[in-house]
């Protein structure tokens, strides 16, 4: 199917070299959601946003007006919370809505916090990314400078600051508790959910919603064209358009808005207007439909629809709109450990089972790649990962206080169900080449 | 080894201000002081921590949890490359390897000279332009061999202006004009947004 003729929602400026700049984003329709907004009823422009089934971005893909409906009524102040901390490998999207459309993240986050009635907004940007940080900070000068952000905004009774904060390096603070806990000055280590659903009890306690850059920078279009618009692309429960980055062994890696629900892994992965096939012409080995989290694909999943519902009852997710491509080169165990060992990094250490879990899983796969892996072990890979997600299943259970831990699953129980052979290869050549056991394993040399 | 300069910590407090708890300005303020020395000095520590009116160790607490923050003096340039999956697939090891070999140091370690470290990092979300790196956090792009040593050349003869040293970020800074502004909200100011309240009484 043709997918051109889908419109450009949220990447609709990225053609123009001054996309960031307010000059740009007046000229071309900027701020005008937001007048009509403050014409109309808060509670309307959340039916809005609510009608336009419009799901989360982040990684989970809860629908946005719902999750504004959780705040417990009657308490105050809300707070919103914007989640830029974008670090799943793989995901390529909210950098560049940031870098190159602050002012349509920045209308988003008004509209969001006049709907829902927060009295102040946080934007939590990561770290490491300098110029985003940047250009958010000049668009927010610009946009309180010409009346859009503050005290009575646009002559309104609608006040609310945005306040850009910026984190420090740590994957797991773009889970949503462990970014409250930063926003606190706190190490960035998650909560128990429940009882600290951040809709509930967030920052400093009180009712916070908290939403992804992509999720609210769709805000402006769905005001401006109103929800059902918004609804009438896509299909099934995935409606409007959404970004995915491909990346990996691709011919043209990039960054694609799509529309959502109906394009397929193939259109994807395949048409010359995307990626446009394999390097090489190589054959597909496998690919991660939703960023490094996900159970892996492989060739039969290409036609299934980037649709949430399918993907999930496909055994993996959409997650993050991150889509790596592994061509037939590709070394299984080499990349599993590549993956495994992320997690063992990034594992904030609060839950034993993943702190020593994913510590244990890298060390083991190490071994296995070194050569120096034992007959038992990808049993012993199988076991570790079943402490932090019983039964190893899909969606995944786990004993730990947040997904990060479970996570490490994925490309273990992906790389051993299909690609087995390779690891007892390694480990069979291992038995028969190896001299002497060595006292102590090698550290993490992944690069020999 | 210092305190906030006089010039810092009126930006400190400003920074401060605009959080209904004073310790959510806590790594803004460490970015600050790494910004000021380059890294994370035990002095600045003890004075965000009078800032914001928590221990010392409260602060360090914080700033050890978060990679970012480095305590010793580092290079004037953090080579940060990534060998996440999207760039290992795209030759990310290799290119780190490379640069390994360029420079005479192994990630975490700095050159005699004090101008370069390297670091072996995690997703930078740049993965369709792998391999990729940053360098004081600015981002480049699909590196070559050559594109890395004739960078490193440029960096060495100081001839990239547009990368500041290590330790300062975004070279803009929000700044809230007094007159605009809505107003920090805590969590003891319990009052209905008005906005909303009027919306419900023009609809009863
Ligand atoms: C380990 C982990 C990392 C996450 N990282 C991010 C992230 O970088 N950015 C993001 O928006 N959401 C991330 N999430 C999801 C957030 O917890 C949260 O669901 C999301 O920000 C909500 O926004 P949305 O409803 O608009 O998608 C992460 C979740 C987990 C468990
Ligand atoms: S699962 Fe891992 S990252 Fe999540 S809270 Fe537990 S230790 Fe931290
Ligand atoms: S994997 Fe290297 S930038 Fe994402």
């Amino acid at each position: 199917m043709s997918t051109t003729d889908v419109p450009r929602i949220i990447t609709s400026r990225f053609e123009f070299d001054d996309s960031h700049t307010l000059a740009r984003y007046e000229a071309t329709g900027g701020y005008e959601a937001l007048r009509k907004a403050i014409s109309m009823a808060p509670a309307a422009v959340a039916d809005e946003v609510k009608s336009a089934s419009l799901l989360g971005r982040g990684g989970a893909g809860f629908p946005a007006g719902v999750k504004w409906g959780l705040a417990p009524a009657e308490v105050w102040p809300r707070y919103l919370v914007v989640n830029g901390d974008e670090s799943e490998p793989g995901t390529y999207k909210d950098r560049l809505l940031m870098e190159r459309d602050p002012h349509q993240l920045i209308e988003g986050v008004l509209l969001a916090c006049y709907a829902i009635g927060c009295g102040q907004a946080f934007l939590y940007v990561r770290g490491e990314m300098a110029l985003a940080q940047e250009r958010i900070a000049a668009a927010l000068n610009d946009a309180y400078a010409a009346g859009y952000i503050g005290r009575n905004i646009l002559g309104s009774e609608f006040s609310v600051d945005i306040v850009l904060s910026w984190g420090a390096g740590a994957y797991i603070v773009g889970e949503e508790t462990a970014l409250i806990e930063s926003l606190e000055g706190n190490r960035g280590m998650p909560r128990l959910k429940p009882p600290f659903f951040p809709a509930a009890k967030g920052l400093y306690m009180q009712p916070t919603i908290v939403n992804n850059v992509e999720t609210l920078s769709n805000l402006p279009w769905i005001v401006r064209n109103g929800g059902e618009a918004f609804a009438a692309l896509g299909a099934e429960t995935s409606r409007g358009t959404r970004m995915f980055a491909v990346s990996g062994h691709v011919k043209n890696p990039g960054v694609f808005e799509v529309e959502y629900g109906v394009t397929t892994f193939r259109d994807l992965i395949f048409s010359p207007e995307y990626a446009g096939g394999i390097r090489d012409d190589n054959a597909i080995k496998a690919f991660i439909p939703g960023g490094a989290s996900a159970p892996w694909f492989f060739e039969e999943h290409l036609d299934l629809p980037l649709e949430k519902v399918t993907i999930d009852r496909a055994g993996s997710m959409l997650g993050s709109g991150a889509i790596v491509v592994m061509d037939e080169t590709t070394d299984a165990v080499k990349a599993c450990l590549r993956v495994v060992r992320f997690f063992a990094r990034e594992s904030c250490g609060k839950c034993t089972p993943c702190r020593e879990g994913t510590t244990w899983l890298e060390k083991i796969l190490q071994r296995i790649l070194d050569g120096y892996g034992r007959p038992s072990d990808l049993a012993l890979l199988l076991d570790v990962c079943d402490n932090i997600s019983p039964g190893i299943a899909w969606p995944p259970k786990q004993t730990t206080i947040c997904p990060l831990g479970p996570s490490a699953v994925s490309p273990i129980s992906s790389a051993l169900e299909r690609f087995r052979p390779e690891f007892e290869a390694r480990i069979t050549q291992a038995e028969q080449t190896r001299i002497s056991v060595p006292v102590a394993f090698p550290k993490a040399v992944t690069h020999a | 080894m210092s305190r906030l300069t006089a010039e810092n910590t009126e930006l400190a407090l400003e920074i401060i201000g605009r959080y209904p708890r004073p310790k959510s300005a806590l790594i803004p303020l460490l970015h600050l002081a790494q910004e000021q020395d380059g890294h994370v000095t035990d002095d600045a520590m003890s004075h965000i921590a009078e800032l914001i009116g928590v221990s010392a160790a409260e602060v360090l607490g914080t700033a050890s949890f978060y990679e970012m923050f480095k305590f010793e003096p580092v290079g004037r340039y953090m080579v940060n490359i990534c060998t996440n999956i999207s760039c290992q697939l795209m030759g990310g090891e290799e290119l780190l390897e490379h640069a390994e070999a360029t420079l005479g140091i192994r990630p975490g370690q700095t050159t005699a000279d004090g101008l370069f470290t390297i670091e072996d990092v995690e997703c930078i979300a740049a993965c369709t332009e792998a391999p990729c790196l940053q360098v004081n956090y600015r981002y480049f792009h699909r590196i070559t061999n050559a594109e890395f040593d004739q960078l490193v050349d440029e960096l060495r003869s100081g001839a990239r202006t547009d990368i500041p040293p290590h330790g300062t970020l975004a070279t803009v800074r929000q700044r809230i004009p007094a007159d605009r502004r809505a107003g920090v909200v805590t969590p003891e100011n319990t009052a209905h947004p008005v906005w909303l309240a009027s919306s419900q009484e023009a609809q009863s």
